[in-house]
């Protein structure tokens, strides 16, 4: 035995590329990409895979991907947050109001309704930690609290009204507004037209005008989300406090202080959301994020998270939202019904959940 | 029986202890489970602390490592009243602790483990990371000097076996014990190799002047490397002796809750 310092261990057989990439929680999303892109590949009009057709499915997958993110990390430390899409209503309606009934500019704005939110999120999960409840009842109950509270606080600010207008003129020409609404790199779009390298309408100008921000921001999250989860001790600590609370508090992990800040993150991102959409929108009404909380959790579970928590990735809730962007829109583009959607969706849920627990028993050498 | 060991125990009686436990109670809810026990850990020793099954062994290190709070009682750490109000506190007190559950993640790697609430990074702010080559590399190394060789670092704790689970834990409090090692029947899956690396490591840990908490029910085990012995008994203490003051078949009654075994022993033939 001594001086046994070759690099490989004889019992371990080598494993193929492949084999390796089986182990990865994201495995079964990115499958999933290809399979739904070779679907509609083979059934949907080619307009589909031009780049207004990418960009048109891009959109919405980043909206729900930013929340799935979120979502996912929470899932990875072992709690749920049901009331996110609640929340983007309400984040939506404290935006709206500070900057068309207050005024205020998006400086101060955009800063506050994050600050808002996480707050919100913390009040979630301290009560969550306190009482030691499952986290799905107390979401539960904060889903129809903030719900309920987004419209009587739009009735407030609109004399009953449930519908908020004239964010687009209150922040019109304010600095920051570029970040967080409308298209990126319009001049780049707009130089490849004039090289003739996208498509263009008659007067020359091209029909995909940039990418919408919300699309870079998905990307950031995704990256920063899956670099937090991967690299860093935070990381670390988020699998060991979902993976197992006890041994994670016994080793030194301060799972309390983690997993309110993982509430947190998740209220952030239904406030990024928020602020995008209701900027986009120009107005935000009671029904925004509407069940938006189901579709995330769908996302992160076909991304590859454990319900039970301890396990899953960013990239995976990332490619969980392609998905579904791509089967939402795609459908459009096809002759099939698209109330097929929510079929579609449940099937996807269901063999996410049976594939992602044999991938679970494979890596923990469960028989 | 044995009490010839190969260790040279040290005679570390006269220094002054690093952790000192006074009348520690511990009650869960109606429950007695720690009813006034004093107890203290000089540099340099291996104490034993012995009992019987729910004697309240586990509890009372519970409370030195900032798992429990004591009901009533104080804790002296270097001569400071000491308030532990988590696992992290004890442990950036410089004390480490083998649970008897271990406290592993079975879902996440060993390495990820071994590190567990104290990463070592590299880099400095906004790309500050985890080292994980150093920590790859230092998982791998300790768990060879425990006799164990991993296959890989990146393996899933879940996938090993009772006793390498077990050498992961006591190779990681072996690495981050600064001051005090806890040990709470680190011996019980192990074979017979890996355990007599483990009585070895409690050894040379003693020499650096880190003091030992050594929970066993195995009377060789302890009499191998304890210098001091402490028997726990329903919650209380029945004394604590020191080593060549006691013999092994005392030590191995007063285990027993001071219920005769030699009867028992008798019968099976010396072994237990
Ligand atoms: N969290 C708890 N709630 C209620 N009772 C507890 C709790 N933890 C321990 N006890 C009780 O305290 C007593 C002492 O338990 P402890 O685990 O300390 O025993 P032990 O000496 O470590 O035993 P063993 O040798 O079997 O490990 C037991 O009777 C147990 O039932
Ligand atoms: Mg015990």
């Amino acid at each position: 035995m001594a001086g046994n310092t070759a690099a490989v261990d004889e019992r371990l057989k080598t494993e193929s590329f492949g084999a390796r990439m089986m182990k990865r929680p994201e495995l079964g999303a990115f499958a999933g990409v290809i399979l739904v892109t070779i679907f509609f590949l083979a059934t949907a009009d080619p307009a589909m895979f031009t780049l207004s057709g990418v960009i048109n499915f891009m959109t919405p997958a980043a909206q729900l991907g930013i929340l799935a993110i979120g979502a996912a990390l929470l899932m990875i430390g072992g709690e749920f947050d049901l009331s996110i899409g609640s929340m983007v209503a309400f984040a939506g309606l404290f935006f709206a109001a500070a900057t068309v009934t207050f005024g205020l500019p998006l400086t101060i704005a955009i800063p506050a309704t994050f600050v808002f939110a996480a707050a919100v999120g913390s009040i979630n999960g301290i009560i969550v930690i306190r009482s030691g409840l499952p986290s799905f009842i107390v979401t539960l109950a904060f889903l129809f609290i903030l719900r309920g509270l987004s419209l009587v606080g739009l009735k407030l600010a609109t004399g009953g009204s449930t519908q908020l207008r004239g964010v687009r003129d209150a922040t019109e020409g304010d600095w920051l507004a570029p970040f967080f609404s409308g298209d990126a790199f319009g001049g780049l779009f707009l130089w490849l037209a004039e090289q003739g390298w996208v498509e263009t309408f008659n007067n020359g100008t091209p029909k995909v005008p940039g990418i919408p921000v919300e699309i870079l921001w998905f990307v950031i999250i995704a990256a920063l989300a899956t670099w937090v989860l991967l690299r860093t001790p935070a990381g670390n600590w988020i699998f060991a406090a979902g993976g197992d609370t006890n041994a994670a508090t016994n080793s030194g992990v301060p799972v309390r202080r983690v997993k309110i800040s993982l509430f947190m993150v998740t209220a952030c991102c239904a406030a990024m959301v928020a602020i995008i959409t209701v900027m986009d929108a120009g107005s935000t009404d009671a029904r925004r994020g509407f069940q938006k909380e189901f579709e995330a959790i769908i996302a992160a579970v076909i991304g590859g998270c454990l319900l039970t928590g301890g396990y899953g990735s960013a990239i995976g809730a990332f490619f969980g939202a392609i998905i579904f962007g791509m089967v939402v829109i795609g459908l459009t583009y096809t002759d099939f019904d698209q109330d097929w959607f929510q079929v579609f969706l449940g099937g996807m849920l269901l063999i996410a959940v049976l594939f992602n627990n044999a991938i679970r028993k494979r890596v923990t050498g469960e028989r | 029986m044995t009490d010839d060991s190969k260790f040279h125990h040290g005679d570390a009686t006269d220094a002054a202890p690093i952790l000192e436990m006074k009348n520690i109670e511990k009650h869960f809810g109606n429950i007695i489970a720690l009813a006034g026990v004093s107890f203290d850990v000089r540099p340099g020793e291996c104490h034993c602390l012995l009992g019987d099954n729910g004697a309240g062994k586990s509890t009372f290190i519970k409370t030195m490592s900032g798992v429990h709070k004591p009901t009533k009682g104080e804790i002296l750490f270097e001569g400071q009243h000491m308030d532990f109000s988590s696992p992290r506190d004890a442990m950036e007190a410089g004390i480490a602790t083998v649970f008897q559950d271990l406290a592993m993640i079975p879902l996440m790697s060993v390495t990820r483990n071994f590190f567990m609430g104290r990463e070592p990074t590299i880099g400095s702010g906004p790309f500050k990371r985890m080292d994980v080559d150093r920590m790859n590399q230092i998982t791998m190394d300790e768990m060879r000097q425990m006799g164990i060789n991993l296959r890989a670092p990146d393996q899933a704790v879940g996938t090993l076996s009772g006793g390498e689970r077990q050498t992961v834990a006591i190779a990681r409090a072996v690495h981050f014990g600064a001051k005090i090692l806890i040990l709470d029947e680190p011996t019980s899956a192990l074979g017979v190799r890996q355990t007599s690396n483990v009585l070895a490591t409690v050894d040379k840990v003693r020499k650096q002047g880190i003091g030992v908490v050594f929970i066993s029910h195995n009377v060789r085990h302890a009499l191998a490397v304890g210098d001091r012995f402490t028997v726990l008994n329903r919650g209380k203490t029945l004394g604590t002796a020191k080593r060549g003051e006691i013999s092994p078949e005392e030590l191995q009654d007063m285990m027993a809750g001071g219920q005769e075994m030699a009867q028992l022993e008798g019968s099976l033939g010396g072994t237990v």
